[in-house]
């Protein structure tokens, strides 16, 4: 399928449609919302290889977007293209647009340090530094080159992270001594610690017990208000608990030579995603028939 | 109701394989004794020897007097020691920077392709033999490195070297002073930190004096001199801190940097204020074995350092001396071989086994760093 003759669905949609139920508030048309990021025709190589192809779609500001598919399909890759993560890689080559308020992340005057100070991540496996509690939280704010006001900044962070009451009286014992449920909260805390405007999560709970995912996910609730999320999972159902916005992804096989090739199916309301989608490919995956 | 029985006969091993079993088993465990029965045997007549020393010789003549003179009966210690502190000194001096700065340089910023032959070229120059290096040491160092090296140069090359003493002991003693008012309660903590903001001052003041005393009586030298012979060792060891360095830094997981770049962290931060704190008991590691390899280098100091089997005492990089390796080499070499006459003889493996006690305990150190890497994450 090609998307390269539309818009991004989200700003094509009227106001009324979207099929949701009357009981169901319908989110107001991206045009009239803040749009935060906005992608066209991305596609991101690895050497020759094509990972990902022809990727558009909005998101809008204060709400959460969940990218779901199969594995391999590339939901990663898209995430980590709006920190240009991607950067890190060798290899890796992003071509396409993506606009953050406005600007190209790829233009060549952009920083992706400066980026990634506004567009921040957590990622699949907790990965504390091996440092100590508040030296992880802090360790953002200081890398700017703050030096006042830290103690705030930590205790601001882990109360919103809803790790303080856990940790507030050993801050100074490494973060390594918690366990996986809250070193992932402390890397939430450390994420929000540098105040971004965005924050991308990247299977944040796959490594995590069912309490401490809905923990996390309450928490994800809790600091929408502030910011705007982006959360990759391969969970449907916490796709469905957390998101307003959810995009689908699949795989291409190439046959010849076993290759895949993440597409975008399909993007709209979650709701809308998961009780009414247009897509059939959609429609097999949320109903477990695929996938 | 059976199926068909079987016997145990049926299943045993045939007697001639099972006898080829054992033989094998044992040849090897063979082996594994020779070396160490070897190395055990090694240790007990350098022991032996070097006991006979201790009890048999005049204490008196092993300090304070000028110089090491086995043949004469001056066995002055110092005029061995001081030396090998000043060679490693030189060569931790040399190896330190270039190496570390190698091994951050292969591990966070070298691409695959500068990386495949970089890393090749760093291993060759670890396979130079060490003779060639003494050669190098005494025919190039000393009159076109150490030669040129003015009373001017030596002053500034001291300066910055104790300034970043300076810095790093700073640093250590803030973070004991922090330590100081935290552990209120605990009294041995207070000691430690008292005692450690010590001696970073004591050896900050002898150092300082050393330096100013070398910079006072300096005199130029281009024959071999311990300089010329610590440049040498330095080289020697370079792939020696590189590699264990960067092995280090290499199993620091990529999750942490990207963790760190993640929030906004440039590469030289991520790896100054991430990877280098989290691979630093592997860096210690690595420093403690070529500070043990510099001590027990013997070819590069023999050659090039500047004496032969008898030295007076020196404490000037930029005179000729001998040091504890090539004291033991000189005496026991060639025609002028002291083989079996009484305690000259004796003191050789006195001298030996002060090394091996030396480079023992600083491996045993080391490993014990090595260890702690592998706890970290």
């Amino acid at each position: 399928m090609s998307m390269t003759d539309e818009a991004p669905r989200l700003i094509e949609r009227p106001l009324a449609a979207g099929g949701a139920s009357p009981e169901q508030e319908t989110p107001a048309p991206a045009t009239e919302r803040d749009v935060v990021f906005e992608s066209r025709d991305v596609n991101v190589y690895y050497g020759i290889f094509r990972a990902v192809r022809d990727v558009t779609f909005t998101v809008p500001k204060n709400e959460i977007m969940a990218l779901i598919g199969p594995s391999g399909c590339g939901k990663s890759t898209v995430l980590r293209c709006y920190n240009r993560m991607n950067d890190l890689i060798k290899d890796a080559r992003v071509t396409g647009s993506i606009t953050y308020r406005g600007t190209d992340l790829y233009d060549e005057r952009v920083d992706p340090v400066e980026v990634r100070r506004r567009i921040g991540m957590v990622f699949q496996k907790p990965n504390p530094f091996p440092k100590s509690i508040y030296d992880n939280v802090s360790y953002g704010p200081r890398v700017a080159g703050q030096k006042k006001g830290l103690d705030d900044i930590v205790e601001r962070s882990l109360r919103k992270a809803a790790l303080w009451d856990e940790v507030s009286d050993r801050l100074k014992d490494s973060a390594l001594s918690l366990s996986g449920g809250q070193q992932q909260r402390l890397c939430i805390a450390r994420a929000i610690a540098v105040d971004p405007d965005v924050l991308l999560m990247d299977e944040p709970c796959s490594a995590l017990d069912p309490i401490a995912t809905a923990r996390i996910e309450d928490l994800m609730q809790e600091i929408k208000q502030d910011y705007t999320i982006m959360i990759v999972t391969h969970n449907m159902q916490q796709a469905a608990r957390v998101s307003d916005t959810t995009a689908f992804l699949t795989a291409d096989i190439h046959s010849e030579n076993d290759t895949r090739t993440g597409i975008l199916v399909e993007v709209d309301t979650t709701q809308k995603m998961f009780s009414n989608p247009s897509d059939e490919r959609t429609e097999n995956y949320v109903t477990g028939r695929f996938g | 109701m059976h199926s068909e029985l079987v016997t145990a006969d049926q299943l045993q091993i045939a007697p001639a394989r099972r006898r080829r079993d054992v033989i094998i088993r044992y040849t090897l465990v063979v082996t594994a004794l020779v070396s160490v029965v070897v190395s055990a045997l090694i240790v007990w007549s350098l022991l032996r020897e070097a006991w006979t020393f201790i009890t048999e010789v005049m204490w008196a003549d092993t300090w304070g007097q000028q110089g090491w003179f086995p043949r004469r009966g001056l066995y002055d210690l110092p005029t061995i020691i001081v030396p090998s502190l000043i060679i490693t000194g030189v060569a931790m001096v040399v190896a330190g920077p270039l190496g570390l700065g190698a091994a951050v340089y292969l591990s966070e910023y070298a691409n695959p392709r500068v990386r495949s032959w970089l890393k090749p070229a760093l291993e060759i120059l670890a396979g130079i033999p060490s003779v060639v290096l003494g050669f190098f040491a005494l025919t190039w160092i000393a009159p076109n490195i150490v030669g040129r090296i003015g009373k001017t140069t030596f002053l500034v090359i001291g300066a910055a070297i104790l300034l970043v003493y300076a810095a790093v002991s700073a640093g250590i003693a803030r973070a004991k002073i922090k330590q100081y008012r935290e552990g209120a309660a605990d009294p041995s903590a207070r000691i430690g930190a008292v005692a450690s903001i010590a001696v970073l001052v004591v050896a900050f003041a002898l150092a300082a004096a050393w330096t100013l005393n070398v910079w006072l009586n300096f005199a130029p030298n281009n024959a071999g001199s311990l300089a010329a012979a610590g440049i040498g060792v330095g080289i020697l060891v370079i792939p020696l801190v590189a590699s264990i360095s960067e092995d280090a830094m290499a199993a620091v997981p990529d999750s942490l940097r990207e963790a760190s770049a993640g929030l906004g962290a440039r590469k030289r931060t991520t790896a100054t204020t991430v990877v280098l704190p989290a691979a630093i008991s592997g860096i210690a590691a690595a420093f403690i074995v070529a500070i043990s390899r510099a001590v027990g280098e013997t070819m590069v100091v023999f050659m090039a350092a500047g004496a032969a089997d008898a030295a007076r005492f020196t404490d000037s990089p930029f005179e000729g001396g001998l040091t504890m390796t090539a004291a033991m080499a000189s005496l026991a070499s060639g025609t002028d071989s002291v083989v079996g006459e009484g305690l000259t003889f004796q003191s050789l493996y006195f001298v030996g086994l002060m090394l091996f006690v030396i480079t023992l305990s600083l491996n045993i150190i080391a490993s014990r760093f090595v260890s702690k890497v592998r706890e970290a994450y």
